[in-house]
């Protein structure tokens, strides 16, 4: 599936949710799913540092696909990431250096934009698009 | 007179708003406090009315303006018991005075000399001592504390030497909620030969202190703390001090003489005072400390009192909830966990539900690092927060409890 397929179909699966009680259980739970970095990975250089939670990143280049793994010491972040990692994994760098992230809005989570949520959406979009830039560098030489 | 919440939640229309569709719960209070109408009202009289310049102009606008501006500083002299009114600096706020008072110390020390600051402190009060410290190699040492989030006296009085020329510490801990035996300190400080600056920041708007008896040699808080305007505050200091401390910026109105030669500095308190002021923030400052004391300190001392007996009697009913700092003399601040959940969580999940807390390190790292712990969240009460929205924020952390578990 393309990034936008994907996008389309987490904006289904949350339009599903009338209540934001619900849209956070669920974003919880797919916390408890996320792909998670091994842990001789969580170094000083694959945090992204904030003020709030941790959050360490990790990006391999995999048949051409930039494949990420994650983890947070906080739940809700973990849910936000592994939202992003079902968006972005497994995808071609280009692409992913494309992507519009509008479907946040749509999701309801447009709250963790905010540049108050040092830890939020923002600072984690660009450093998966940051890797995603390093891969395809790699592959243009 | 008795304390009529109710009458009190009146003057503060923020606390009429709806935050994502429930009332909103603010205990946020010491990030800074909310804005009665009397301040609003005073601001908008200044802008409407009587907007000039201060200090310089002959005509009437500028009288009035500087007037106001000269009025609100008595206002504060008094409630602070200062001296003199020259003794009260305006400033941007707390950390304007602090960097002001660390910059002048700058010519009184040398290498070997030492400051002493308190493991309570926020990171405002850190950096410009070690900056200070980097500049005059003078040696930065550290007031240790306790499980309970207190100050380890002892430890204090064995660092204190004759070496030590300054000793900085926060009358409330803005993490925990700590009251500091500041009148201690500044007695003991005294006797070894070294000044004594205290930030109130945490402490001015649930008490009223007495510089002049605390015989304090500088002082510093924020008016927005106090429910006064942003960007706004005082020092106080001696005069015999600030006679001594250089300017810290140059500019209009810190002047006495010009030429290109020669420079003579105004006099107090104009010396620290260049550059057009917050002239509105200063004037409401004044409306602000008015308001608090419409309401008397002693009640609003006792009402935060009961509320934080409540909330800390009641969160601690829910199973895993530990609070940090226990100190017996407190504020109103409950900072607490709740076990295997991160704080960030707790602040997000409450927030949906209206109520407004701070969750984080609270910008005191080492107060976190002493507890190894990320942060906490942090519940800070005003007087004009009520027991029913304890109670939402009781239920608000159970039920963030059960979602994140």
């Amino acid at each position: 599936m393309s990034i936008s397929q994907i996008q389309e179909e987490i904006i289904e699966e949350f339009s599903l949710f009338d209540d934001w009680m619900d849209k956070y259980e669920h974003l919880i739970e797919m916390g408890k799913s996320l792909p998670i970095i091994e842990e001789n990975l969580k170094t000083e250089d694959k945090l992204i540092k904030g003020c709030q939670s941790k959050v360490w990143l990790h990006a391999e280049l995999k048949e051409g696909k930039v494949v990420y793994t994650a983890d947070s010491d906080a739940i809700i972040t973990k849910g936000i990431i592994a939202v992003l990692i079902r968006v972005f994994s497994h995808q071609a760098p280009e692409h992913i250096v494309e992507a519009n992230t509008q479907f946040i809005d749509e999701i309801g989570l447009k709250e963790h934009l905010s540049p108050t949520r040092a830890n939020g959406l923002v600072s984690m979009i660009k450093q998966m698009k940051l890797y995603a830039v390093a891969f395809q560098a790699q592959i243009d030489n | 007179m008795t304390f009529n919440v109710e009458k009190i939640r009146q003057d503060f229309p923020i606390l009429q708003r709806k935050v994502n569709g429930y009332p909103l719960v603010y205990f946020d209070n010491a990030a800074t406090s909310q804005k009665p109408q009397a301040v609003i009202d005073c601001m908008v009289d200044y802008y409407s009315h009587y907007n000039a310049n201060i200090h310089r102009g002959v005509h009437t606008l500028s009288q009035e303006a500087t007037d106001a501006y000269e009025a609100a500083r008595r206002k504060i002299q008094k409630h602070f018991q200062i001296l003199h009114p020259e003794e009260v600096i305006f400033t941007s706020g707390t950390t304007h005075g602090i960097n002001l008072v660390a910059h002048g110390f700058a010519n009184f020390l040398k290498k070997g000399d030492e400051v002493l600051v308190s493991a309570l402190e926020h990171h405002s009060n850190i950096v410009p001592w070690q900056m200070l410290c980097e500049k005059t190699g003078a040696i930065l040492k550290v007031i240790p504390m306790n499980e309970a989030g207190e100050l380890v006296m002892d430890a204090f009085e064995a660092l204190l030497s004759e070496k030590t020329q300054l000793v900085f510490i926060n009358h409330v801990s803005n993490a925990l909620g700590t009251i500091n035996p500041i009148a201690e300190i500044i007695d003991k400080a005294h006797a070894k030969g070294a000044a004594v600056l205290v930030d109130g920041a945490q402490s001015c708007a649930h008490e009223k202190p007495n510089l002049a008896e605390l015989d304090v040699d500088f002082y510093v808080t924020s008016a927005h703390k106090m429910c006064g305007p942003t960007g706004v505050g005082i020092l106080y200091g001696k005069k015999q001090w600030l006679e001594k401390l250089p300017p810290y910026q140059g500019g209009g109105e810190m002047i006495k003489e010009v030429t290109f030669e020669k420079t003579t500095y105004a006099e107090l308190p104009h010396k620290f005072e260049a550059g057009t002021p917050n002239i509105c923030g200063g004037i409401a400052f004044g409306a602000a400390v008015d308001y608090l004391n419409s309401i008397g300190f002693d009640e609003i001392e006792a009402y935060e009192k009961e509320l934080l007996h409540y909330a800390t009697q009641e969160l601690l009913k829910i199973e895993g909830l530990k609070i940090y700092g226990t100190s017996k003399k407190k504020t109103s601040v409950v900072s607490f966990n709740i076990k295997d959940i991160h704080p960030y969580d707790i602040g997000t999940i409450v927030d949906k539900l209206g109520i407004a807390v701070r969750t984080g390190h609270h910008c005191a790292q080492p107060v976190m690092q002493f507890y190894k712990i990320p942060g906490t969240v942090r519940a800070s009460f005003s007087f004009y927060n009520t027991k029913e929205e304890i109670d939402k924020l009781v239920e608000a952390v159970k039920k963030a409890k059960s979602m994140l578990s």
